[in-house]
Parts: C-alpha cells; sequence; structure tokens
C-alpha cells in the first residue's frame, strides 16, 4: 500500500482526534437537584437511567446490555442515560480513559453530589444506595431496580414491561 | 410438599434481591450470630455480657467504598471499645463469586491494616439475609438488647474523612447513650451490592 500524502494523514487524524474528543464530553453535575432539573424530563420519552462507577464491578459488566440496547432503539422514544457515580478523585485516572476506552453511544453522565441521604431517596425511596441501580422515567411513572441485569435481552425485557404497562 | 417447602426456604437465602420491606427496621430485635474471625475463633454478641451496644458493619475488602471507609472504622472500634460498645465487621461476600473477599484474604487484609476488630466472615451467607444488609459498608448499630437502632452509613462523607460534616453513627451512639432514639435513625449512601451466587 502506498503512504498517503502528508496532509491528507494529517486531516484524519485531526478528524479522529476531533471525534475522540467528542466522546469524552460529558456533562458533570455536583448537585442531584441540578441533573435532576436538566436530565429528570416529564415528557413523552422513556428515560433508561443506570448508575454506575468504574469501580463497581457488576456495573462494568452490565453497561455493554445498555449500550447495545441503545443502538437497537430505532425511533422508540427511549433514552439511555448511563450516571456514573465515580469518585471525585478518580475522574482524571480511572473514568475519563474508560469512557475514551469504550466510546459509548449513550449519555454519560457525571454525578459528583456525595451527600447520598441527601438525594437517594430522591430517586426512589427503596434504594439501599447499592450499584448498580437502574430506574425507568416516563412521564409521571416509574420503576426502579436495584440489581444488576444478565443480558441485553434481562434489561429489554424490564424496560419494555414498564412501557407496556404505561 | 415438604420438600417444596425446604426449597423456597432455600431460595430465599439464596436470592436476597431487594431488601424492600426485608430485613431489620429500627426498632427490630436482631438475632445474634456465631461467625468465625481472621483469628479462627468464633465470635456471638452473646459472648459480650457487660455490652452497651454493638456496632455491626457489613464491610469487606473488595469494595472501594468500603476500603475508603477501613481506616474510620478501626478507629471507630478503637473509640467505642472501651466505651462498651463492641464494633463486629462482617464480610458478606461469596469468595466463589468475589475471590479477594475470601476468609485468607480477609486474615490477611486484617493483619494488613492492624484490625482492632473482629473481622468475621459470614460463610454460608446466612447472616446478612437476615439483617437485610446490601452493600459494603452498611451499618446496623444495637443496643445492648440487639434492638436496631440505627442503620446505614459511618458518616456524610465517604470520599475524604476530614470533610465529614455529620457522623451519622457516632450521633446514634451518643443518643443512645443519653437512652435516646437516634435521628436520623436510617441513613443512605451508595456501595457496592453484596456478591451471591446467582
Amino acid at each position: 500500500m502506498k503512504l498517503m500524502p502528508r496532509t491528507f494523514q494529517m486531516v484524519l487524524l485531526f478528524f479522529i482526534g476531533l471525534q475522540t474528543v467528542n466522546s469524552q464530553v460529558m456533562q458533570v453535575f455536583e448537585k442531584f437537584e441540578d441533573l435532576e432539573k436538566k436530565v429528570f424530563k416529564n415528557n413523552d420519552t422513556t428515560y433508561v437511567i443506570n448508575f454506575w462507577a468504574t469501580w463497581c464491578k457488576p456495573c462494568v459488566k452490565e453497561l455493554p446490555y445498555f449500550e447495545s440496547f441503545n443502538t437497537s432503539i430505532g425511533d422508540q422514544k427511549i433514552k439511555v442515560i448511563l450516571i456514573s457515580l465515580d469518585f471525585k478523585n478518580q475522574i482524571k485516572s480511572h473514568l475519563e480513559p474508560f469512557i475514551k476506552k469504550n466510546k459509548y453511544s449513550s449519555e454519560v453522565i457525571l454525578l459528583t453530589d456525595n451527600k447520598y441521604n441527601t438525594w437517594l431517596d430522591k430517586v426512589d425511596a427503596e434504594w439501599s444506595g447499592s450499584i448498580p441501580a437502574t430506574l425507568l422515567l416516563s412521564g409521571e411513572k416509574k420503576l426502579f431496580a436495584e440489581r444488576e441485569f444478565e443480558s441485553e435481552e434481562d434489561l429489554s425485557k424490564f424496560v419494555h414491561s414498564f412501557i407496556h404497562s404505561l | 410438599m415438604n420438600l417444596l417447602f425446604q426449597f423456597l426456604f432455600l431460595l430465599s437465602f439464596l436470592n436476597p434481591g431487594n431488601p424492600a420491606g426485608q430485613g431489620y427496621q429500627p426498632g427490630d430485635k436482631a438475632a445474634d450470630f456465631s461467625l468465625k474471625a481472621t483469628d479462627g475463633k468464633k465470635y456471638s454478641m452473646a459472648d459480650y455480657k457487660k455490652a452497651k451496644g454493638f456496632i455491626i458493619v457489613f464491610t469487606c475488602n473488595s469494595c472501594p467504598f468500603a476500603v475508603k471507609y477501613e481506616d474510620r472504622v478501626n478507629e471507630l472500634a478503637k473509640k467505642y471499645t472501651s466505651q462498651g460498645y463492641y464494633l463486629l465487621a462482617i464480610n458478606p461476600n461469596d469468595p466463589a463469586v468475589q475471590p479477594a473477599d475470601s476468609y485468607d484474604m480477609m486474615k490477611e487484609r486484617a493483619t494488613e491494616k492492624g484490625f482492632v476488630f473482629p473481622y468475621l466472615f459470614d460463610e454460608g451467607q446466612q447472616v446478612y439475609p437476615q439483617y437485610g444488609a446490601t452493600k459494603t459498608p452498611h451499618v446496623f448499630l444495637l443496643d445492648k438488647n440487639r434492638v436496631v437502632k440505627y442503620i446505614g452509613a459511618i458518616d456524610d462523607n465517604a470520599d475524604d474523612a476530614s470533610m465529614v460534616k455529620e457522623k451519622y453513627l457516632e450521633n446514634a451512639i451518643a443518643a443512645l447513650e443519653k437512652k435516646m432514639d437516634p435521628t436520623p435513625a436510617v441513613t443512605k449512601a451508595i456501595g457496592c451490592s453484596i456478591k451471591y451466587k446467582k
């Protein structure tokens, strides 16, 4: 294979670089209230909100199920949001490299509000605080699960049974 | 039929699932246990005849959240043992699922960190479902009659001990000392789910 012209190579590299930067763009919220206002919207979309962290093994194991579910949504009004609860001092060392490596198509948000006792109940009164945990939201209705999913199918069933119950 | 009940009974232990409505609430009397510590001896609350209370901490080696509290748990044990409140830590994880939480690894961790409290292994995972523990760390404060007085977090800042504003557990112990019920009696914090075979 012949070498690409240098300028073309540079342009290509620039675009690859741009994409990597793009995939790292992540909204950060320091207060749950701010996240709640901006992300938990009351409309006709079903939000699939997963709480996870890079330090949580079962969370990392199930993230690919959320990802493949996200790519299978098509034109259904469903939105997957992955809310990382990573420690503030591990964002550069753990979270950013992890996001960069995995290039998620789902929206990734970082919530650094560590006053857990003030907001866990607002997600769901029955959440004891263990992760992974997943919240489904649609208008006024919600369904919460403090558990990990076994497969994309498991997750998909959970979401669709919620949608059918609406 | 009998077999079916036995099966269901076993299932209730194998799959604690979501703890909603299960496990202890403040005011419930907690069951005693007899669990092996890293020193090879078995410990029960009944062994502590003069106890004013017990600090039961479900914790483990492998959870980063629990690790952040290790030194604080050790300090609590140092501070409160002399006051008659005995801290007993219990690792509830199944080492078949999380090898870092095996009995041998617990022994290593206890030596490494110089734990001054018994670090117990919930072998067979019979104790944590009774309590309704769902994560590590998860604390249950009991009075001398083993009545649950407080459930939840140690304090309000896992990240940084120096930034703690509310020492929930210590406040709860102080309330007990005054013969009062702690407020809050329940707090919530993030933690690692307890590992069990599915």
